[in-house]
């Protein structure tokens, strides 16, 4: 029995890129559901900036205007979910819902129209894919004992978009608690009728919440399809938008406990591709079904205010109408 | 409240979203290079030309009437039950184990069981949530979407793990007995001189799905019940000063609701695979929610929308057969209708208050000038 073996590096190393995309869309929920608009369609975001963005950088060679396609993607669904929820004060559940269909179809059918692969992307070659930066001193300090290899193996070596997502967390951190838009941002998904009478627009800061969900889920997107993988298959969110909604309960919709939660998921999803660790560290075997269903049932013991209560922001998915 | 008459609130506001939502549907096959008016034409002779294709048609509505209904009674309660789909996965987990280990002496009573087995396990996995959100206030909808995968994950473990027969490659359960074959609509048919297609999928199932419209219909509009369940629907608060208990009805709806998605598991599972497979539920579950909101959470509209959404099933199935259109053009149909008849229901509702307001104000001095003149 070695228990130290489940963590380690190669499983922490896959644990941080696996994390990546759950943490940019968990953001991404945050800032629209601080709004008071919830959001179920972060899934579908994902898988549209994906495609697109996969779509651009093979047909381009840049993986930049693909990333700039896929965030454009994205933000272009959340316009969709702004119009229905924020303007015509629709259902922001079956807006969601509609949102992550639309985007499994119509991802299948352009590719299917563009490429001719049976609803795939190109796989993508040089540089049309993020590839790992290695950070200074990389190579040399990997000699130091044990911290020479966290540096070489686990800190360095990945695609900037990790480094970016990391920085979101204090980004979305500072940006929330420590400016006047964070505080009005908050104060909209509370009480939007105080922001109104304080004369801030409550449709205007909706919108823009909407807005920076775009484009961190079009940032995730591209990173699955341009960074983790190499090209777009079909329905390769597999669920991760879902699971970044998990976290974002999971982490009270607070900015560094999305960072911890999705760290959690993101080990959860590593350490399950890798049974012969569990069984060599645990002496028996667990069954994978269980690891792919627990943070769903880790979700649901948290709703459900077992271990401590998850409170939602309180005017979440109630459309703002003036003058009651 | 009543600007518009019940008519035009009933048909005129689905219908001209339904019209929206086809328009885009042409736009996109036009952007993809294709024709729209001759795909259409190829849908509907691939879904109604032949009694093949009514065969597949009727199968696939039935499916969508149980999870339409699912998601209606739900919707009626004030509840957004979006677990239609693993409610239907474990549906089917419930016909396979009433079906593997008990032998049956004919189909009738097989489909009895099979029925209660698939709506037990249905409302068991649609209770938890229920009980969650009723008790300790955790949101249906999101508690509901983790069922899904938890039920995804439950049902690979039982056929992977338990189920599979020994040897077996795939993970689906063995196939049932022959005596627990249900008719097919060939075989009900043929007595009364209609010869329909033998290849056909649809079942006595269907039957059964009808029987449930009706009786979803008594149960919300002609019992106690379902007055209390519309009441606490439409606010929850007034129904408690009536004694409506929350806990109750929450309960009740969402154990209904799952009951029905779970009973879809007689006809894709007994009645067309017969035998449990991976993924037997195929979305069926999601689709009731389109359908849910395209027939206005009444049965005889989900009952029409259902039919809708088979023939859509159907008729994507042969375009993907026969041009290059994918089948996922039909998650884009159902995607718009969703998002026109379900989220954006006001962007159509709104213009069409305005109109029928202003054409009774244009009525009403007229009106005034005849009650003058008298």
């Amino acid at each position: 029995m070695d228990i130290l073996a489940l963590f380690d590096l190669s499983v922490l190393d896959s644990t941080v890129r696996l994390a990546t995309p759950l943490l940019l869309a968990c953001l991404a929920g945050l800032f629209s559901e601080r709004a008071g608009i919830f959001d179920i369609g972060l899934e579908g975001k994902m898988l549209f900036a994906a495609f697109f963005s996969a779509a651009v950088a093979a047909m381009t060679g840049s993986v930049w205007l693909g990333l700039l396609a896929g965030i454009a993607s994205s933000m272009a669904l959340s316009g969709i979910h702004g119009l229905a929820s924020i303007t015509f004060r629709g259902n922001q559940l079956i807006s969601g819902v509609a949102i992550n269909f639309l985007a499994a179809g119509l991802t299948v059918l352009i590719a299917q129209d563009w490429f001719q692969q049976g609803g795939r992307t190109p796989s993508l070659i040089g540089g049309g894919r993020f590839e790992p930066i290695i950070l200074p001193f990389a190579e040399a300090a990997r000699s130091v004992p044990f911290i020479g290899p966290i540096y070489a193996e686990l800190i360095s070596g990945h695609s900037i978009l990790v480094y970016v997502a990391l920085l979101a967390v204090p980004g979305t951190w500072w940006l929330l608690f420590r400016t006047r838009f964070g505080l009005r941002l908050r104060a909209v998904g509370e009480n939007p009728a105080a922001v109104d009478t304080a004369g801030v627009s409550v449709v205007g800061l909706r919108f823009v919440a909407v807005g920076i969900c775009g484009v961190l889920c079009g940032i995730a997107g591209a990173y699955l399809a341009t960074g983790l993988q190499a090209g777009f298959v079909k329905d390769m969110t597999a669920g991760r938008g879902f699971i970044a909604l998990a976290a974002l309960i999971f982490a009270k919709w607070r900015p560094w406990h999305a960072l911890w939660a999705t760290l959690l998921f993101g080990y959860l999803q590593a350490i399950a591709l890798r049974p012969d660790i569990i069984e060599g560290a645990l002496g028996f075997r667990v069954q994978v079904q269980l690891l792919d269903a627990l943070p769903y049932i880790l979700t649901v013991v948290i709703l459900a205010g077992f271990v401590g209560k998850a409170i939602p922001p309180r005017a979440g998915g109630e459309p703002y109408v003036k003058e009651r | 409240m009543d600007v518009m008459p019940k008519w035009a609130e009933v048909i005129l506001v689905p219908l001209i979203s339904l019209i929206l939502a086809a328009i885009l549907s042409a736009l996109v096959i036009l952007a993809i290079g294709e024709d729209p008016v001759a795909a259409v034409n190829l849908m509907v002779t691939g879904a109604l030309g032949s009694t093949y294709g009514w065969g597949y048609t009727l199968y696939y509505a039935t499916n969508f009437m149980f999870t339409g209904l699912a998601v209606s009674v739900a919707f009626h309660a004030g509840l957004f039950n979006i677990g239609g789909e693993g409610q239907a996965m474990l549906g089917g987990l419930g016909v396979a184990l009433v079906l593997l280990f008990i032998p049956w002496p004919h189909w009738t009573v097989a489909l009895l069981a099979a029925a209660l087995g698939a709506a037990a396990f249905g409302a068991l996995w649609a209770a938890i949530p229920a009980y969650l959100q009723a008790k300790r206030g955790s949101h249906i909808v999101i508690t509901t979407i983790m069922f899904n995968f938890i039920a995804a994950a439950v049902l690979n473990y039982m056929l992977v793990n338990q189920l599979r027969p020994q040897g077996a490659m795939d993970p689906a359960t063995a196939r049932f007995a022959e005596t627990v074959h249900l008719p097919n609509l060939h075989q009900m048919l043929a007595p009364i001189g209609i010869n329909f297609s033998k290849a056909a999928p649809a079942n006595v199932s269907l039957v059964i799905a009808i029987i449930a419209c009706v009786l979803v219909w008594l149960l919300i509009w002609r019992t106690p019940l379902g007055l209390e369940i519309r009441s606490y629907g439409k606010s929850g608060r007034a129904a408690k000063y009536a004694g409506i208990g929350a806990v109750r009805i929450t309960m009740v709806a969402m154990l209904i609701s799952g009951a029905l998605a779970g009973m879809m598991a007689i006809n894709n599972v007994m009645g067309e695979a017969e035998r449990l497979v991976l993924n037997a539920v195929e979305g069926a579950g999601f689709i009731g929610i389109a359908v849910a909101l395209m027939g206005r959470s009444h049965p005889f509209g989900v009952f029409l929308a259902a039919i809708l959404f088979g023939f859509l099933y159907q008729g994507g199935a042969e375009l993907a057969l026969w041009t290059s259109i994918p089948r996922e053009l039909i998650v884009v149909i159902q995607a718009l209708v969703i998002l026109f008849t379900g989220a954006l229901d006001n962007m159509v509702r709104m213009p069409l208050e305005r109109i029928f307001l202003a054409a009774r104000n244009a009525r009403a001095p007229k009106r005034e000038r005849k009650q003058a003149a008298e």
